[in-house]
């Protein structure tokens, strides 16, 4: 419970703080916060007691804490890269620490849904998670894309929570309770069991975006600001996919032969559907909403292992995704605040003009695309690994495929970067420190995860509480 | 004793090679020569300091030089499979150590004259402690995997090396040939590796030649031409040894290195990597000796025997002085893998081991010195050929009177601690092995010869009139030479026979007057041959040379074998095997992958009004999707 009470208190500290502070000082709050989440990361490493509250509905053991730690990892990277921005291309200071305010609420909506012990306590954390997104997504009210985003956001996530909400009352209905061990003892296999599996997992796949229920993410994606693209697409993700695995692996276990059914379809068509589209984006925030969906596909092949295994491949890889994702997204946000520019062909002969830069991006892309030696390359080979060890080896075949073709389009932005020559390359600029540090943090992390197995096998002995 | 600070010897020039690499466009000239020379000082201190430590001061254990292991681990294959990264001392490592750090200081003081005002002077010293990291990392290494990542980083950093002045084509090419020949020596390594680790499950040195380890692969039977699997993965081994050390018939890229600067061609390819396949033969040497009854010691020696006779003997034919010291170096490797390959374990026995060694430290000290000494000659003159010199004792004093004492030292001449060495290794084989005892006689023979040939020819011979006037090199070459002339006599007296032995006991080592008077006179008789040949100018070289007609001629072209390898794999490999394979690949492949990237982009093409941005689309989509799916879960199950 700790880092959801640590969490708000610096809610609710940011809240005093925005009332207090005249609006020209505002800008200092980005520092505040900053290193008040900073803090917060830190001290959610030390050991903490585990245990259920409010009578299971919520719980936490260590590996729940760890994931909660990774998540804020993450959603500190993403705070480092985002201050260039909130200092320069915010026109409204007051809204400065609604950002913080909203990007907080969600993260603890996060922690409640990866906490949870019962589908009411999951969709409260849902929910939570959910809407403060669609605020930030339209942050800046100004841009007519983000409103767009935005709208689009908000009707499908209602329809996506409508659905999954249905799922639950149907699985309530067969199950005869809402907590998660009471479920895993008494659900019997029946269609309407059945059909609640499914209408709860689309729910879910929404957050996840796996295809079908992927199509608003190409525009949210685009148009939202590039912080809170990254929070998407790797928070965001991240913990849908934790609170999925633990889902199906320990409350619906009794129909695993439909859901993996299920995992194996939607995967193939996630992993197709991201790269084909993928292929040909121009915008570099759509092109990594498309690679961001299909990594997704490449975790469910974790996640049809359906076994401790399966549990240690997608933490591990999830790791080293949300470090490879904000490697890329920094060096995104990095040139879009100092430039405006988002375009792959605005990276053409980026090396030769910033190539620190550009060697970041080139590590995450390397990491992404899963090539040796950077971690990427040892997340997608313990996911075939899983895969391969339940017999599914079509779905490995299909997978090797998708990531050959997801080769292509990762080396696009490389070519641009460090083949191509340009007389009109963005010219040579210094970030701030914040952003250094961040795409420093990801850069070691690309390496460390992959590299220094004690994490792995840490993760390993982790699992085994899922 | 603690040895565990000997991490550091490959630790800090890593460090110079990270520090150089990263702000080589900011560091000025000499600040990076110095952080160089500051850095290879202190592993110089830390290897002299280990050795004086190791040597007189650590206790024996039971008669024996103890060996010492620090490592962690760093990789597990399976439970018993393990890779660690560590250091391991032992008297050949400690000797090695000595051998590197010495001539790698004296290269990298020497170089802050020799390539004074180069372009890329920061990235030479960044190159430069890159290969001296990779070197240390081999010698110190724990275990065979190890030992090949840190061979293949040598690798490496000499293409580097080789190719340093990438604008000339044909050091690129040097350097491409040069690894190239090497990789596919390497090939025959990995594969002996993978065999060890597979059928004797451990990598370590330690327990490979620990009793337990030679019980276990005295165990598998003969299974080809009386090699057992074990033999044959030692043999596999000795490949990629030959490889690196320039054995016959992997010798070719050897001549072509000498395209790198010349400190390079002195630290590489003179004195440190080319040894790396000796060493590596003495690191397995109770592996070799005792599997199969040392049937994979029998190739050792030939392919040794056979190289060191074919490189003097072209080295008597070549002009280009620097060709001459390479095909010298790669006659005097031979030597030492003959040494090696005639040697047996216990007590006195062991005493090709010894001389190898020793021949290892005195060769890299006279050599380093010639080579060095040759890059003084050139840095005057600007020429690397034979035929531009000459008479230049006048001008260069120091250079001429340290490259004669390398002379008589490598041929030999008694009080020089070639003469030591080489008298050992004539020992060994005089003992064990006849035939291979009159090669390497007439071998050491030659080398007087065309070492005093390339001599004379440089510092005395004809009065060649030079554009501008020949002067002595600055001090910051010439005091390398002084110190390597020193270090060409002095090692000729440390007491090698009780420090580096394989049993690791020691013996008293005595000089055998009949072999040191034999010895001595055919160098002598080498020495006198040159001097009445080259010391004026004459016209009997042309003569004999026309004597002996199409033998010449042939051994002026390296008995053709560049050619015959170029023959091979143009007309042979790549026009039959691999011309059909890349119609295959053309054709088939090509065709298939192109078909599939085709339908790739068609089919991205196809799918792209999917996504049209409306969000009653997606609903639809959204709710099909949840419906298909219900539909098929239920129905179709």
């Amino acid at each position: 419970m700790r880092h959801e009470i640590i969490l708000l208190v610096l809610i609710l500290i940011l809240l005093v703080f925005e009332i207090f502070t005249k609006t020209e000082q505002k800008k200092s709050l980005i520092y505040l916060a900053l290193g008040l989440f900073a803090i917060h990361t830190i001290t959610g490493f030390f050991q903490t007691t585990d245990g259920q509250l409010f009578g299971g509905s919520f719980r936490t053991n260590p590996l729940i804490h760890f994931f909660k730690n990774v998540l804020n990892v993450g959603v500190l990277i993403i705070l480092l890269q985002s201050t260039d921005w909130l200092r320069d291309k915010v026109a409204h200071l007051n809204k400065i620490p609604e950002f913080f305010i909203l990007l907080f609420s969600s993260l603890i909506g996060m922690y409640f849904m990866i906490s949870s012990g019962d589908f009411l306590m999951f969709y409260i954390g849902l929910e939570l998670s959910t809407l403060p997104l669609v605020a930030l997504v339209a942050y800046n009210s100004a841009d007519i894309k983000g409103t767009e985003a935005a709208v689009k956001l908000i009707m499908t996530a209602a329809l996506a929570s409508a659905i999954s909400l249905f799922g639950m009352t149907m699985l309530y209905a067969t199950g005869g309770s809402l907590f998660f061990n009471m479920i895993s003892y008494q659900l019997q296999v029946s269609p309407l069991a059945i059909m609640g599996l499914v209408f709860f997992f689309s729910g879910v796949a929404f957050k996840i975006s796996l295809a079908p229920f992927h199509f608003w993410t190409a525009d949210v994606y685009e148009g939202a600001p590039i912080g809170i693209t990254s929070y998407l697409s790797v928070i965001s993700k991240g913990a849908a996919i934790f609170i999925l695995t633990t889902i199906l692996f320990k409350v619906l276990p009794v129909l695993s032969d439909y859901w993996k059914y299920i995992v194996w379809g939607v995967a193939v068509l996630t992993m197709f559907i991201g790269n084909l589209f993928a292929l040909r984006q121009q915008n570099m925030k759509r092109f990594l909403a498309f690679s961001s969906i299909a990594q997704a596909g490449f975790i469910l092949m974790g996640v049809i292992n359906g076994d401790a295994f399966g549990a240690t491949s997608i933490i591990y890889f999830v790791m080293i995704y949300i470090f490879s994702n904000l490697g890329a997204f920094g060096v995104v946000q990095a040139i879009s605040s100092a430039t405006g520019k988002e375009n792959m062909d605005d990276y053409v002969g980026l090396y030769r003009t910033n190539p620190k830069l550009s060697l970041v991006m080139l590590m995450a892309l390397f990491s992404l695309a899963g090539i040796p030696p950077v971690a990427g390359f040892f997340g997608k080979f313990f996911l075939y690994t899983a895969a391969a060890e339940k017999g599914y080896y079509l779905l490995v075949f299909l997978a090797v495929v998708n990531v050959t073709i997801s080769l292509y389009y990762y080396l696009l932005p490389v070519r641009a970067m460090f083949l191509r020559k340009s007389d009109d390359a963005i010219p040579y600029f210094k970030s701030n420190w914040p952003m250094r540090l961040g795409l420093l943090l990801a850069v070691a992390g690309i390496f460390v995860i992959g590299l220094y197995s004690p994490i792995y096998n840490y993760i390993v002995e982790l699992s085994k509480l899922l | 004793m603690n040895f565990s600070y000997t991490f550091l010897v490959p630790l800090i020039p890593f460090a110079v090679f990270i520090f150089l690499g990263f702000f080589y466009n900011r560091i000025k000239e000499n600040i990076s020569g110095w952080i160089g020379v500051a850095g290879l000082t202190s592993v110089a201190v830390l290897s002299y300091y280990t050795a004086i430590q190791y040597f007189y001061h650590t206790p024996k254990l039971d008669g024996k030089f103890q060996t010492f292991v620090y490592s962690v681990n760093w990789m597990n294959f399976t439970d018993t499979l393990k890779v660690d990264m560590g250091v391991l001392i032992d008297p050949i490592s400690v000797m090695m150590l000595v051998v590197v750090s010495t001539i790698s200081l004296m290269v990298h003081i020497y170089s802050m004259g020799y390539m004074h005002g180069d372009r890329g002077f920061t990235k030479f010293y960044a190159f430069l402690s890159l290969f001296t990291f990779s070197m240390m990392g081999l010698v110190l290494a724990t275990n065979l995997f190890q030992i090949y990542i840190f061979w293949e980083l040598v690798g490496v950093s000499s293409f580097l090396l080789i190719g340093y002045y990438y604008e000339k084509p044909s050091a690129v090419a040097a350097a491409k040939k040069a690894f190239i020949v090497t990789r596919f020596a390497d090939f025959g390594f990995l594969v002996g590796i993978l065999l060890v680790g597979y059928y004797l499950g451990s990598f370590d040195f330690q327990y490979l030649n620990g009793p337990e380890g030679i019980a276990a692969a005295q165990k598998f039977g003969s299974i080809f031409m009386g090699f057992s699997v074990i033999g044959l993965a030692l043999v596999l081994m000795f490949m990629g040894g030959a490889g690196k050390s320039a054995m016959f018939p992997l010798h070719i890229w050897l001549p072509d290195a000498m395209e790198g600067p010349t400190p390079v061609s002195a630290l590489i390819h003179a004195a440190t990597m080319v040894v790396a396949g000796v060493y590596l033969v003495a690191r397995m040497f109770p592996m070799f000796n005792f599997v199969d009854h040392g049937s994979a010691l029998h190739i050792v020696a030939w392919v040794g025997a056979i190289s060191t006779l074919i490189a003097a003997i072209i080295a008597l034919t070549q002009f280009d002085i620097k060709r001459v010291l390479a095909f010298s170096t790669m006659s005097q490797i031979g030597y030492m893998m003959l040494a090696l390959g005639v040697s047996g374990y216990d007590g006195h026995e062991g005493v090709g081991y010894m001389a190898s060694m020793w021949h290892l430290f005195t060769h890299a000290m006279f050599k380093g010195l010639l080579f060095l000494g040759a890059g003084s000659v050139i840095h005057a003159v600007h020429s690397n050929l034979m035929q531009d010199m000459g008479g230049l004792h006048k001008y260069m004093k120091i250079t001429s009177i340290t490259f004669l004492i390398a002379a008589l030292s490598i041929a030999g001449f008694p009080g020089f601690s070639g003469f030591f060495s080489k008298d050992e290794i004539l020992i060994a084989t005089f003992h064990h092995n006849r035939p291979i005892f009159y090669i390497t006689l007439f071998v050491a023979g030659l080398t007087a010869f065309y070492m005093f040939r390339l001599y004379f020819s440089i510092f005395w011979n004809k009065k060649t009139h030079y554009h501008h006037t020949p002067h002595e090199s600055p001090l910051t070459m010439t005091i390398p030479l002084v110190f390597l002339a020193i270090m060409s006599i002095v090692p000729g007296y440390f007491p090698f026979t009780e420090w580096v032995t394989p049993d690791k006991v020691g013996f008293h080592g005595h000089i055998d007057p009949m072999m040191a008077s034999i010895a001595t006179t055919v160098g002598v008789l080498g020495i006198g041959l040159a001097y009445f040949f080259y010391f004026k100018p004459t016209d009997y070289p042309a003569k004999i040379s026309a004597a002996f007609g199409t033998f010449y001629v042939w051994t002026k072209n390296k008995f053709y074998i560049d050619e015959l390898y170029l023959f091979v794999t143009r007309n042979i490999i790549f026009k039959y095997i691999s011309g059909s394979f890349a119609w295959f690949d053309k054709k088939v492949v090509d065709g298939t992958m192109n078909l599939i990237g085709n339908s790739t982009v068609v089919g991205s093409e196809a799918i792209k009004g999917v996504q049209s941005g409306k969000v009653q689309d997606y609903a639809f989509a959204f709710v099909g999707g949840v419906i298909i799916l219900v539909i098929v879960v239920i129905y179709m199950l």
